[in-house]
């Protein structure tokens, strides 16, 4: 019988015929925290009474979350972060470096890898065809600890993709729409596998932001073939060695078949205060912004910067709205310089902060005041999400949140283009 | 075991940002986190919750981040057990981890009100309802995971399990 992408991954991983269902241990090919979810990581670890990492190279610590740190309270984990890498020799991504997803995908992760992280995004590198999970604090702390993890293999639901973007609507726009007809708990335990000639087609920019959300559907992975778009983002990595090609069978068994026409997709936002509370952004030009944010693991890539110079280019920034632009990592950064995408946008009137998570989880940079609306391109708009429960979040493309920075209200990013 | 407590009572979705916000997640201190449960949708939780009341929630409870913070933030305010139509993937995960109690029940969301007493039988999966008399019944918990509660949580699980491997 026919293989899932996830039991074709689990199945290599754990040597064993695995199916849907099936409580596996797995072994695991990298083990990350940030510094949020990091600090009580390391404590579990050590009342663990092991000391020692089952695969130091393999496991990681990204100071991103707040980054560079605002407060005493922070800098001090940062500090206890960093003491920890020193005595056990893991990798360490300090202040500056950008996102862990971002750096997994452009550094680390590979196709058929299981990939743990202490941070619900860790989906991400789905995209890349991991097997990539979130876990909290004692699971990774065990994971470091053991270099295994215990597992469902998960029943998928294949999302079929056909046709065309239109101008202006692309991946961010597909999977709102996705999480708003599922629900936020549509794949709660499930994996969400894509396929279909849109997704043979899409740049992995692109899966990276598809594979991000699938947690905002309650999906454990959200999974992309391996072909040779992953073949070309390897080798521009320096990873080409590392890649492998991974398709499901043709045969294998899907608890839900769900297709998507992309030719009939238009530019989608959540509305506040949960992902699935969608809808098209045409309907909701009477919302007046205060701050419009680019950036994250879901869209701060040089795809994303160049998309939104592009729409900046020659306007300015609405009086009274503030616009902040977040590449995801340094790397992204240089290339955004060197292209001339970064002056573009603060010529416009922009901000550009230094890679990291920014205004998204608002512990710096960015933070709301009552009653503010912010249209922002990250993954999640819960009350409370941007450091102020009287804040109101927006969800949507870069395409989107650029226009709507150049008007002052929410707009369809095809009126400027 | 058993449990009996006041219910505070609320809808669908409610997130870990809700639960325990991102503003508070430097606090190492379990009952530090306590003092902030919920405070973004429920200012009057911390004020009135006693040890061994009992959430009842709808559908999703625990969606969104990783943070273990929140299984904690619940636990260390004196929640015994936590009863939803169902729970976020992570959030359960961490809350077996941690060893708060979870219980998956359909009809609980429209069953029991908030203020009523309540008491939880975890081994059966009963569900008393005191204030109005009715009996419901909740999924009992995978084996795969009584061993991990039985144990007090994965960290002990696991000590106890490289002790064996030595």
């Amino acid at each position: 019988m026919g293989k899932t992408l996830s039991e074709k991954i689990l199945s290599a991983k754990s040597g064993l015929d695995v199916k849907a269902g099936e409580i596996i241990i797995s072994p695991v090919d990298l083990v990350f925290v940030q510094d949020t979810t990091g600090p009580l990581t390391v404590r579990q670890f050590k009342a663990g009474r092991n000391q020692t990492l089952a695969n130091p190279a393999r496991s990681a610590i990204f100071i991103d979350h707040s980054s560079p740190s605002p407060n005493r309270a922070l800098s001090n984990d940062h500090l206890f972060l960093r003491q920890f890498a020193a005595e056990t020799g893991c990798l360490l991504f300090d202040t500056g470096n950008g996102v862990c997803h971002q750096l997994v995908a452009e550094k680390l992760a590979n196709p058929g890898e299981v990939v743990v992280g202490a941070d619900s995004h860790t989906v991400t590198a789905g995209g890349l065809c991991a097997f990539a999970t979130g876990m909290g604090s004692s699971d990774i702390a065990v994971a470091w600890s053991l270099g295994k993890t215990w597992l469902r293999v998960p029943e998928a639901f294949s999302i079929r993709v056909t046709g065309m973007f239109s101008r202006g609507v692309g991946a961010k726009d597909l999977i709102l729409h996705l999480i708003g007809m599922i629900g936020a708990d549509g794949a709660t335990y499930k994996a969400l596998e894509f396929c279909g000639d849109t997704i043979d087609r899409m740049p992995m920019t692109q899966r990276l932001t598809i594979a991000n959300m699938a947690v905002e559907a309650g999906a454990k992975v959200g999974l992309f073939p391996s072909d040779k778009i992953t073949q070309e983002y390897l080798k521009r990595q320096g990873r080409r060695d590392k890649y492998k090609p991974l398709q499901p069978d043709t045969d294998a068994i899907y608890e839900r078949t769900i297709d998507i026409d992309a030719s009939k997709l238009e530019p989608t936002v959540a509305k506040p205060h949960t992902v699935d509370n969608t809808s098209l952004a045409n309907n909701l030009k009477d919302v007046r912004i205060n701050q419009a944010f680019i950036g994250t693991c879901t869209n701060g890539r040089l795809e994303d910067i160049a998309e939104a110079a592009a729409i900046l280019k020659g306007k300015k920034v609405s009086e009274g709205v503030r616009l902040l632009v977040c590449p995801a990592s340094r790397s992204i950064m240089l290339q955004a310089n060197r292209a001339g995408y970064t002056n573009v946008i603060i010529e416009a009137g922009g901000l550009i902060l230094p890679p990291g998570c920014a205004a998204c989880l608002g512990l710096h940079q960015g933070v709301l005041g009552d009653g503010e609306v912010c249209i922002s391109t990250a993954n999640r708009n819960f009350k409370g999400r941007m450091g102020n429960p009287e804040g109101l979040i927006y969800l949507a493309s870069t395409a989107t949140a650029a226009a709507s920075a150049i008007t002052g209200h929410i707009t369809d990013p095809r009126e400027v283009l | 075991m058993t449990f009996k407590g006041r219910v505070f009572k609320y809808g669908a979705n409610v997130d870990t940002d809700a639960i325990i916000p991102a503003r508070y997640l430097n606090m190492h201190d379990p009952q530090e986190l306590a003092d902030h449960c919920m405070e973004d949708i429920d200012v009057n939780f911390v004020k009135n919750v006693k040890k061994g009341d009992i959430i009842v929630a709808g559908a999703n409870f625990g969606c969104g981040s990783s943070r273990e913070h929140a299984p904690l933030a619940i636990k260390a305010a004196g929640i015994s057990c936590v009863i939803a139509k169902s729970f976020a993937r992570i959030f359960f995960r961490n809350a077996i981890n941690i060893g708060l109690p979870l219980l998956e029940c359909e009809e609980a969301e429209t069953q029991i009100s908030d203020g009523d007493i309540v008491e939880v039988d975890l081994v059966t999966g009963t569900i008393n309802n005191l204030t109005t008399g009715k009996s419901l019944k909740a999924k009992p918990y995978p084996d795969f995971m009584m061993e991990i509660v039985n144990a007090g949580g994965l960290v002990e699980y696991t000590r106890k399990k490289l002790a064996g491997m030595r």
